[in-house]
């Protein structure tokens, strides 16, 4: 099985490797430091969703209300912030921003945990009430006037290299980021509790039996999921210098695309932080590298749904055959 | 378990209300029509002639077909234990279809083949489309292998995309349908005519076919299924198919409504179609559910959307009251389904006890 992991990510390197030469080839802007830079910066806000994603993925469930979570938490923490903080520094607004997207996450896991609804139809329900809630009852314009820790943190840079026409910076948000990646790689390969993710993605009844407590288990996936949702949404906003309600809101396909091509299925029980990695470097160059070989931006949804599909596609046919060798040679 | 239940009127005791009760617990299709009756009702006493008069009666008649058309679609693959995610992006992109054909085989009044052909070949390039990409969800989910909800979520990027792509963004506008739109025969507009003539057909096919049947035992129990001899990949490629025909339809109601095809329109759709399935009595994990509980399902969301969006007028400016709805949908899908999770375990813990 483990092979098949393995495969599967090469594959998705190898593929990056391949565009990046296509384009490369092309159009040799990609080729600058100032792009990648660019690129890195749209892997960001992607990366830190697509852990959230990739563990409600290996439970074997999926979440479609992830980026409301998001814009919702963003828009409330810069409303809050003005009105009672305006001169906050940025953790602060991290740390409410969390809260609330955390708070929305337990929402979903209540629905899910409690009534062991199904988890497609309850995120479908909560990402129109979050949205809706959000857009009349707590504002519908943009706001751009945000604090100034804001425009400081989107100002801030990590890495900084001088480029003929002023200079490459690389932003620090990357870390968090990173930091995200980290921990939930350790979360599921060396605790207890990642093990129970996994096992409830592969058979529920056999994680019970087993001795997994499967509800406390959905409680943390979707808990943490709007946790991490509310840290990208803030990480949007804040890098971006504004909170507007439309934004990120349509983007959880693009994210769900990225996870899924890095191994994570729906039927659970698969998927690694390495492969999503791949995944959103592969969609943020499909995204936004296209326009450098004259595809128009019309494209994006069907490149969109085609890496979905694919990405489906692959692993499934793998298992047929897998399935029907087995068949073959229990046979003879 | 539903069949089960029932069994236990027996055991009733002869008390008017709890015989009520009982009525209103068992019987899926009661209680639904008893929550559309007080709709209206309610609505009609609420907001008197703006609600119940003829207009308002008749502009209702047009625009449910629109979502009630995808509910079904919707129904049909959840029954199976799958959905249909892109069954709106598929309407959509044979709304385009039809409009392509209309704009380019008579671009304007007099000029190219005569309506009487072009019409009919817009119909068909619509319902062809939908087909097709009934057919490729089906393909995907049978065939392949891959579970509906990410299969059906690709490939409603896909169809939206190639919208997008052919129209280029902005919206395709004809007015060459719209006698389908505004249209009544014997005071009936002809969208809810066609409404009505899918849930006839719906109705045989389900009931009274050896693949309506199939659909239901794919749904409760498909390794049953699998080992009575239905063929499953038959049985999902029809469903999906049947779906995608159902998008066509939309498409060309669409079209005939708004006088134009737009790549992105009825966004809503998919959470009112899903939220009308689980209403209808449709078990989220396939199986149950039944024509009649769509039909109420669907007159309770009509009456529910126009009553609302007329007490809304008064309370909120407009813009807010289109994102009360957005919350109002969510919050109902939520709600209904809570409460079916209850009436579940009543009914279980009937049935245990008298084991």
């Amino acid at each position: 099985m483990n092979r098949i992991f393995g495969r599967n990510e090469t594959l998705v390197a190898v593929v990056i490797v391949l565009l990046s030469l296509v384009i490369g080839l092309l159009n040799p802007t990609f080729f600058t430091v100032g792009y990648a830079f660019d690129l890195l910066r749209s892997c960001i806000v992607m990366g830190i969703f697509a852990m959230g994603v990739l563990i409600v993925l290996v439970s074997g469930g999926i979440d479609v209300s992830f980026t409301a979570v998001g814009v919702f938490a963003l828009y409330s923490t810069v409303k809050l912030m003005k009105v009672y903080a305006p001169d906050a520094p940025i953790w602060v607004a991290f740390i409410s921003a969390g809260i609330i997207g955390l708070g929305l996450g337990l929402i979903n896991g209540f629905l899910i945990a409690h009534f062991k609804l199904p988890t497609l139809i309850v995120t479908l329900g909560t990402l129109s009430m979050f949205h809706g809630f959000l857009l009349f009852a707590i504002g519908n314009r943009i706001i751009r006037d945000v604090p100034p820790a804001f425009t400081e943190f989107a100002r801030s840079a990590l890495v900084q290299i001088p480029l003929a026409r002023g200079t490459a910076n690389l932003h620090p948000a990357i870390l968090i980021t990173f930091g995200v990646a980290v921990v939930v790689h350790l979360l599921l390969n060396y605790t207890m509790l990642g093990r129970g993710i996994y096992a409830v993605g592969g058979a529920r009844e056999a994680a019970e039996r087993a001795g997994f407590n499967v509800t406390r288990i959905q409680y943390f996936i979707y808990g943490f999921v709007g946790l991490l949702s509310g840290i990208a949404g803030i990480t949007f906003g804040a890098l971006a210098r504004q909170a507007n309600p439309q934004d990120i809101v349509n983007d959880n396909l693009s994210v769900i695309a990225a996870v899924v091509l890095g191994g994570a299925q729906l039927t659970g029980g698969r998927g690694t932080v390495l492969g999503t990695i791949l995944g959103v470097i592969l969609v943020v160059i499909a995204n936004s590298s296209l326009i450098l070989i004259g595809v128009p931006p019309v494209w994006q949804r069907v490149v969109i749904g085609l890496i979905i599909l694919v990405g489906t596609g692959l692993p499934a046919v793998q298992t047929r055959r897998a399935r029907k060798r087995l068949a073959s040679v229990s046979g003879s | 378990m539903r069949t089960l239940g029932k069994t236990h009127f027996m055991k009733v005791k002869p008390s008017f209300i709890s015989l009520i009760g009982r009525l209103l617990f068992d019987s899926q299709t009661l209680r639904l029509l008893v929550i559309a009756v007080v709709l209206f009702v309610a609505f009609s006493v609420l907001l008197r002639d703006q609600f119940f008069s003829i207009r308002n009666l008749q502009s209702m008649a047009v625009q449910l077909p629109e979502f009630g058309i995808l509910a079904f679609g919707i129904m049909l693959t959840m029954l199976t234990g799958g959905i249909d995610l892109s069954i709106v992006g598929a309407a959509n992109l044979s709304a385009i279809a039809a409009a392509l054909v209309l704009t380019r085989l008579a671009p304007a009044e007099g000029s190219g083949m005569p309506l009487t052909v072009v019409i009919p070949l817009a119909m068909l390039a619509a319902l062809a489309v939908g087909s097709l990409c009934g057919l490729f969800n089906g393909f995907l989910v049978a065939r392949i292998g891959i579970t509906p909800i990410l299969a059906t979520l690709g490939t409603g990027s896909l169809y939206t995309g190639l919208s997008f792509v052919i129209t280029g963004g902005p919206a395709m506008g004809t007015t060459q349908l719209a006698f389908i739109g505004n249209g009544t025969i014997l005071g009936l507009p002809i969208p809810m005519i066609v409404l009505l003539a899918m849930i006839v057909v719906g109705s045989i096919m389900l009931n009274r076919t050896s693949f309506g049947f199939n659909v239901y035992m794919l749904g409760t129990n498909p390794k049953a299924a699998f080992y009575s001899g239905i063929n499953a990949t038959q049985v999902l490629l029809r469903t999906y198919w049947l779906a995608g025909v159902a998008a066509g339809i939309a498409g060309i109601i669409f079209l005939a409504r708004t006088n134009s095809a737009k790549p992105d329109y009825g966004q809503s759709f998919i959470l009112l179609s899903v939220l009308i399935a689980i209403l209808g009595g449709v078990s989220a994990s396939g199986g149950f559910g039944t024509i009649s509980g769509m039909v109420l399902a669907i007159l309770s969301i009509q009456f529910l959307s126009t009553g609302l969006n007329m007490l809304m007028l008064d309370w909120f400016p407009s813009s807010a009251a289109i994102f009360f709805r957005q919350f109002a949908w969510g919050g109902l899908l939520l709600l209904v389904m809570v409460l079916n999770y209850y009436v579940e375990q009543r009914r279980n813990r009937r049935v245990g006890g008298s084991e």
